[in-house]
């Protein structure tokens, strides 16, 4: 008995300096400018992630879905990850892009599939819902998004309207009591579980963008329904479907905005939807450097561990700075836009993210490989960034 | 700098005293240079009250008799009924101040606590404690000092809004001079060696061989 104890108490002791230590070896992220309470807020969603989330990243991974005997979209919200920027009195944490941001990088650096998706409910649902939703609609929708009971989405792209997102066919034609969706949206993430999601829609297909009109729709609608989940290369687990539409009605309470305004919500929301997801690749940077510096450490060749030889230095270095310098431009990018200047150019730039070694797991590579093509492809991005630099007098 | 795991589960403790409604502040005490704020800050978002910051040029010389002293003269000030500590520190594992505290107090101890509950009068408190033989449990009249061992509790991570709020909580710092404490101390660390490595075990053939190895070399009998 008493000898049970004494190990069991030995035991213990272990495992809390194991924990000790293995939350202290995720110690090099790293942004000197954050003050005590943001570093603080950083740290704190580091460990969160690190017990509930980084367990059950290879998992999501291999099945290509969420964990089942867990609800990790409850256990966010509970730990008040969903409403960084939106109001207390929904739950929220009524507070700026900069600590949405380094939310987001930690819960990607757990895993990039939950990242992705947290990303789309929390700032490209929730967010704009915020920005633009009456306040009926907020008292509606923001209380069960926040806690996480439901879960959010948004989407544009439509199985022939990717990058010309404009031309999109969704169609949404005015009927008596309210507006009928018709048509095909594709490249949906949460899709397959979303309880609430924004769609654009063309309420006027003459007008081109001044046709769009931002739409709720809610999961049951008549009319509404989502098509197989999709199998793909990376962010698996972030599932993501084809929405299909056939004579769904939707009352006009839930035009988001205004009919024919909806591209304001859209590209605004754009904006700001590539300034938190920039996170994501920055998490997945991180998660890279948690991996590789053990390992160079560890592992021998030639008599000695592989991380004194030169080169392997160099590629240290090289994926440090890249981290760092991108680190640098969201954060101040964010602060930026906290301050209330949404400086366009600064906010494509960020479309230039997505480095990551191939030195680590193929499942970080291929979840990276996303944010060169979601929420704008580093082609159209190369393409605004130019443009906007031409335009600037 | 992180939180040492006995020190947090001390402080969970005391926030869930004050939750259940038999305490109305819980203070946060750390000894030792800058990188304490950051610890104390801590124990704030977790939801702790204030907190004291005793500033000290080099942490390396405060021994547990010394982290006594200095509580001993903190508890003067800010008269608390309960003093919590973690059982030991992570980094020198002398389990010492709290027993060292409560003997310069003249207070009621009770050390590798694994359960807590204060009185309805708040005037005693019942601490079972993990003991080689079993599980002891004892009454202390308050004030009193409790040690934390590791399954008292979970401790709670400090949430969003808590890290926010903890922002506009207090922080005071005092030095051991303003306190009238020497801090030195009657020890002086001469070499700190690591055991020697293990040397590679040694197969035997048979039974005797065994016993003419235990008898031999290893002396055994």
């Amino acid at each position: 008995m008493a000898l049970a104890a004494a190990i069991a108490r030995a035991a213990g002791r272990f495992s809390i300096q194991s924990r000790a230590l293995a939350t202290a070896a995720l110690e090099q992220s790293y942004d000197a400018t954050l003050d005590e309470t943001a570093a603080q807020f950083k740290k704190s969603v580091q460990h969160f992630a690190a017990e509930h989330i980084a367990p059950h990243a290879a998992t999501i991974d291999a099945t290509n879905s969420f964990p089942k005997d867990r609800n990790l979209w409850k256990l966010m919200g509970d730990f008040n990850l969903h409403g960084i920027t939106a109001p207390e009195k929904y739950g929220g944490l009524g507070l700026g892009y900069l600590y949405h941001c380094l939310a987001m990088e930690e819960i990607s650096r757990a895993s990039g599939s939950v990242g992705l998706s947290y990303g789309a409910h929390s700032n490209l649902c929730i967010n704009q819902l915020v920005r633009n939703g009456t306040e009926a609609q907020k008292e509606k929708y923001l209380p069960q998004l926040i806690s996480g009971e439901h879960v959010g989405a948004l989407v544009m792209s439509e199985p022939n309207s990717g990058s010309d997102v404009v031309s999109m066919k969704c169609k949404a034609e005015r009927r008596d009591k309210g507006y009928v969706l018709n048509g095909n949206k594709m490249w949906c993430t949460n899709g397959p579980v979303a309880n609430t999601l924004i769609v654009y829609a063309k309420t006027d297909n003459s007008a081109g963008a001044h046709g769009i009109t931002a739409f709720i729709i809610e999961k049951g609608m008549e009319g509404f329904t989502t098509a197989q989940k999709l199998d793909k290369l990376g962010m698996r687990g972030s599932d993501t479907c084809e929405l299909v539409f056939q004579d769904c009605f939707v009352p006009p309470e839930n035009i988001l905005g205004q009919e024919g305004k909806g591209v304001y919500v859209m590209m605004s929301g754009l904006d700001l939807e590539r300034l938190v997801l920039a996170s994501g690749p920055l998490g997945l940077m991180q998660a890279c450097m948690d991996v590789v510096l053990p390992y160079v450490r560890q592992r021998e060749q030639f008599g000695k561990p592989i991380g004194e030889f030169q080169l392997i230095q160099g590629k240290l270095a090289d994926m440090y700075t890249k981290m760092q310098a991108s680190r640098a431009l969201v954060h101040s990018v964010a602060r930026s836009c906290d301050a209330g200047h949404i400086d366009r150019k600064a906010i494509q730039c960020l479309g230039g993210n997505g480095y990551v070694n191939e030195y680590p797991t193929g499942r970080l590579l291929r979840d990276a490989k996303l944010y060169e093509i979601g929420a704008g492809t580093s082609e159209i991005r190369r393409v605004l960034i130019g443009r906007q630099l031409y335009k600037d007098e | 700098m992180s939180m040492n795991p006995f020190c947090e589960i001390a402080v969970e403790e005391a926030l869930r005293i004050k939750e259940a409604g038999r305490a109305s502040e819980v203070v946060v005490v750390s000894m030792g240079g800058e990188q304490c704020v950051e610890t104390i800050r801590t124990g704030l978002a977790m939801g702790a009250d204030r907190g004291l910051h005793v500033i000290t040029q080099d942490s390396s010389s405060l021994f547990p008799l010394a982290v006594a002293k200095l509580l001993q003269a903190l508890v003067s000030s800010e008269q608390p009924r309960l003093l919590l500590l973690g059982k030991q520190a992570i980094d020198d594992d002398c389990n010492q101040t709290g027993q060292m505290v409560a003997g310069l107090l003249g207070w009621p101890q009770a050390t590798f606590a694994s359960k807590v509950s204060i009185s309805d009068d708040k005037e005693s408190v019942c601490v079972e404690r993990e003991v080689d033989g079993g599980i002891e449990t004892i009454q202390l009249q308050l004030p009193a000092v409790v040690t934390a061992d590791l399954r008292l509790n979970t401790p709670r991570y400090a949430t969003l809004p808590n890290i926010m709020k903890a922002k506009k909580k207090s922080i005071q710092r005092v030095t051991p001079e303003e306190l009238n404490v020497v801090i030195g101390s009657d020890l002086e660390v001469l070499e700190v060696t690591e055991p020697p490595k293990r040397k590679a075990g040694v197969m035997v053939a048979s039974v005797d061989e065994l016993l003419d190895k235990l008898k031999n070399e290893a002396r055994v009998f």
